[in-house]
């Protein structure tokens, strides 16, 4: 290579190979390593996530629907109503939050239920003293499923979804027609703490929840998750060094079955029915 | 704060109920002085990471942790896994030092398992109990030294059950880790009755 | 060439890392109730060591002892999450069962032991082959005993009912023991037993033995 191209210029490979030829206890050397090693790692991490989320969120919501069909079918009497009442499936619609009224449109095809919750346009900040939960945003609308026969509702499920401790739980939770009464409540969606928090998705301990009240007669919502045995309908056991995540599934119901969740919903359905 | 202690070392013991740091367990309890040494160097190590730990957790990753600088939704808690290593990383690495200063014949004695006290699941596991338990400042000390010799309890006392393992008359197959992975089956079946002691 | 095959066959029993080297247990214990999640975490851990070992043989030269440790627990953690983002791309059930284990991946002290004591001083082919060699010794260990704690515990294999069951009217009774970790201790203990009754070579002679002494 001429001389003169070398000198003044700025040569990539030729500064590459002295940041490699410095000794390893050097201290640019440290720095440069630990910020490469990190960012390269950052990349391939953040390249792969994005371009796989398309595949997997189409095995996700898969995943939900069968989760969905399978509580159904748990519970008791379900499916001969459903064959009674002429449907395979629940009606599904749209629910403005707000107001508590079925949206207009059918739209459910397009309703995609992350872009519902992060994009500002379809969806608002949860106040502070509002989240217990803990999930800073949620939909302006969300989609309800539900079983009726001649206009009467036999069962409603309720998408559900709450901070855990180390990743966000998300639940469906079946309600009787009383609007008062745990059907059932399975956990579609959780990355808890394996073998402790993960036991949130045992058979045995959703069970629990079948049969709970939601609320006292004052119309308060009581329902909780206790630290040991539970005394009456509106507690559930909480799992043995599991505390943080038993307790978020008792706070996600709190916050979706409250004024700034599902409440203004469900007030409607008591007060007019579908 | 007497229940967390006991706890941590009876019903909860991160070896033989928990099952962490396993490999450490069994590779290093073949002789008393090192096994000794280990669960000293383990329960110091876990003495002083805990409480920091949960400094660094409450004072720079958790929700709001950055209000005072402005920065109330920060929420750094998906980091938690990488700095608890670090700090567990650097502690250890000053034990090293320290180690091989003052005490030599530990330091080459424990070998490869020294550095991976870093990654040791019990150490790691230790810290994130007391987050999910919400510990606060005192009784992650408490805890830390709790479990930290709750661990070291149990690799002693398998080591004194090695040592004596060593006269016996057993298959030559069996002789060492055979007979060691048999004893840890039969001592965690022994430490599961401490479950039923209600604090 | 005869060298590199070594790197792959001597893991599986002359150097296994669970019977031998004792690394890995941990995860042995958890993921071997059942035989499915027991190949799950095999085959993630086979590829994660491989890569793991891989990329930090390729940059083995360069890294400062001061921030080694903290680097490999980063390329390792990275190639977890890389994985298990195309797990739950291509083979979501199966990911489904691994999502749970990552975490006890990234803490496994055989992917940071191999790192440690093979990738930092051996060029870049050799240490993917040990990888390969260590990952199919573990596979080896935990498919064996996935496999007798899930036939004995539950009477399945792979989900399948192999063994008539009491309560469904055969003669079965499913042991219990199996069921909790402590018995995958005694399987590997005993699997040791029957290596060593063959590979009398990985026997650990006794130090001291036993004088009779004579009444005098």
């Amino acid at each position: 290579m001429p001389d003169g191209v070398g000198r003044g210029m700025f040569n990539p490979t030729a500064t590459w190979r002295h940041f490699l030829a410095r000794p390893n206890n050097d201290r640019v050397k440290v720095f440069g390593v630990a910020v490469l090693v990190a960012l390269f790692s950052a990349v391939m991490v953040s390249v792969t996530s994005v371009a796989l989320k398309p595949l997997q969120d189409a095995h996700i919501e898969a995943e939900r629907l069968a989760r969905m069909e399978r509580m159904l079918d748990t519970l008791p009497g379900l499916r001969d109503l459903m064959e009674e009442a002429g449907v395979d499936a629940l009606e599904s619609r749209l629910v403005d939050l707000e107001t508590g009224t079925f949206l207009a449109s059918t739209d459910l095809e397009s309703f995609s239920q992350e872009r519902a919750e992060t994009d500002p346009d379809l969806s608002i900040p949860i106040p502070k003293a509002a989240d217990v939960a803990q999930l800073g945003r949620r939909a302006s609308h969300m989609p309800v499923h539900f079983l009726e026969r001649n206009g009467e509702l036999l069962l409603i499920v309720l998408p559900i979804s709450g901070k855990g401790y180390q990743s966000t739980i998300r639940a469906m939770l079946a309600i009787e027609a009383d609007l008062l009464t745990v059907a059932a409540l399975t956990i579609t969606e959780q990355g808890e703490t394996p073998g402790l928090g993960t036991r949130i998705e045992d058979t045995a301990w959703q069970n629990l929840w079948a049969g709970k009240q939601i609320a006292d007669d004052t119309g308060t919502i009581t329902i909780s998750v206790v630290r040991g045995q539970a005394t009456g309908p509106y507690e559930v056991d909480g799992i043995t060094g599991a505390t943080i995540t038993s307790n978020s599934v008792g706070l996600m119901l709190r916050y979706w079955l409250g004024d700034h969740g599902f409440g203004p919903f469900l007030a409607r359905l008591r007060r007019e029915g579908l | 704060m007497m229940d967390i202690l006991i706890a941590a070392i009876f019903q909860e013991n991160l070896a033989l109920t928990s099952f962490l740091g396993i490999c450490t367990f069994l590779a290093v309890s073949e002789r008393f002085e090192t096994a000794v040494g280990l669960g000293l160097a383990i329960t110091a190590v876990q003495t002083v990471t805990v409480p920091v730990n949960n400094l660094v957790f409450n004072g720079f990753l958790i929700d709001g942790a950055w209000g005072w600088l402005g920065l109330p939704e920060v929420d750094l808690t998906f980091l938690k896994l990488i700095a608890f290593i670090g700090v567990i990383a650097a502690i250890v690495q000053v034990l090293e030092m320290v180690l091989d200063r003052y005490a030599p014949a530990l330091y080459r004695a424990l070998g490869i398992f020294l550095p991976l006290i870093t990654v040791n699941c019990a150490v790691l596991g230790g810290s994130l109990f007391m987050v999910e338990r919400q510990y606060n400042f005192a009784e992650s000390v408490v805890f830390g030294f709790g479990s930290g010799a709750g661990w070291a309890l149990a690799i002693i006392a398998f080591a004194a059950i090695r040592e004596r393992l060593k006269y016996s008359d057993i298959p030559s197959g069996l002789q060492g880790l055979g007979s060691a992975f048999l004893v840890t089956g039969l001592m965690s079946l022994g430490f599961a009755a401490f479950a039923g002691i209600n604090n | 060439m005869a060298s590199n095959l070594r790197h792959i066959t001597s893991p599986l029993i002359d150097n296994n890392p669970i019977t031998l080297q004792i690394l890995g247990i941990c995860s042995a214990l958890a993921v071997t109730t059942s035989l499915s999640t027991a190949f799950v975490m095999s085959a993630a851990l086979t590829i994660v060591l491989c890569l793991a070992s891989g990329s930090i043989s390729l940059i083995r030269k360069h890294i400062p002892p001061v921030i080694r440790l903290i680097v490999q627990i980063i390329i390792i953690a990275s190639v977890v999450i890389v994985i298990d983002g195309f797990l739950q791309a291509y083979a979501f059930d199966l990911s489904r069962q691994l999502s749970i284990f990552v975490g006890l991946i990234v803490t496994n002290c055989l992917v940071l032991g191999r790192a440690e004591a093979f990738a930092m001083r051996n060029p870049v082919w050799p240490s993917i082959l040990d990888g390969l060699g260590n990952g199919l010794g573990y596979s080896m260990i935990l498919i064996t005993v996935g496999a007798t704690r899930e036939l004995l515990g539950a009477g399945n294999l792979l989900d399948y009912n192999v063994l008539p069951l009491a309560s469904d009217g055969g003669w079965f009774e499913p042991l219990d023991l199996m069921q909790l970790a402590p018995s995958a201790f005694f399987i590997i203990g005993m699997l040791i037993w029957a290596i060593r009754t063959y590979w009398t070579k990985q026997i650990e002679v006794p130090k001291f033995s036993l004088r009779i002494d004579q009444v005098r």
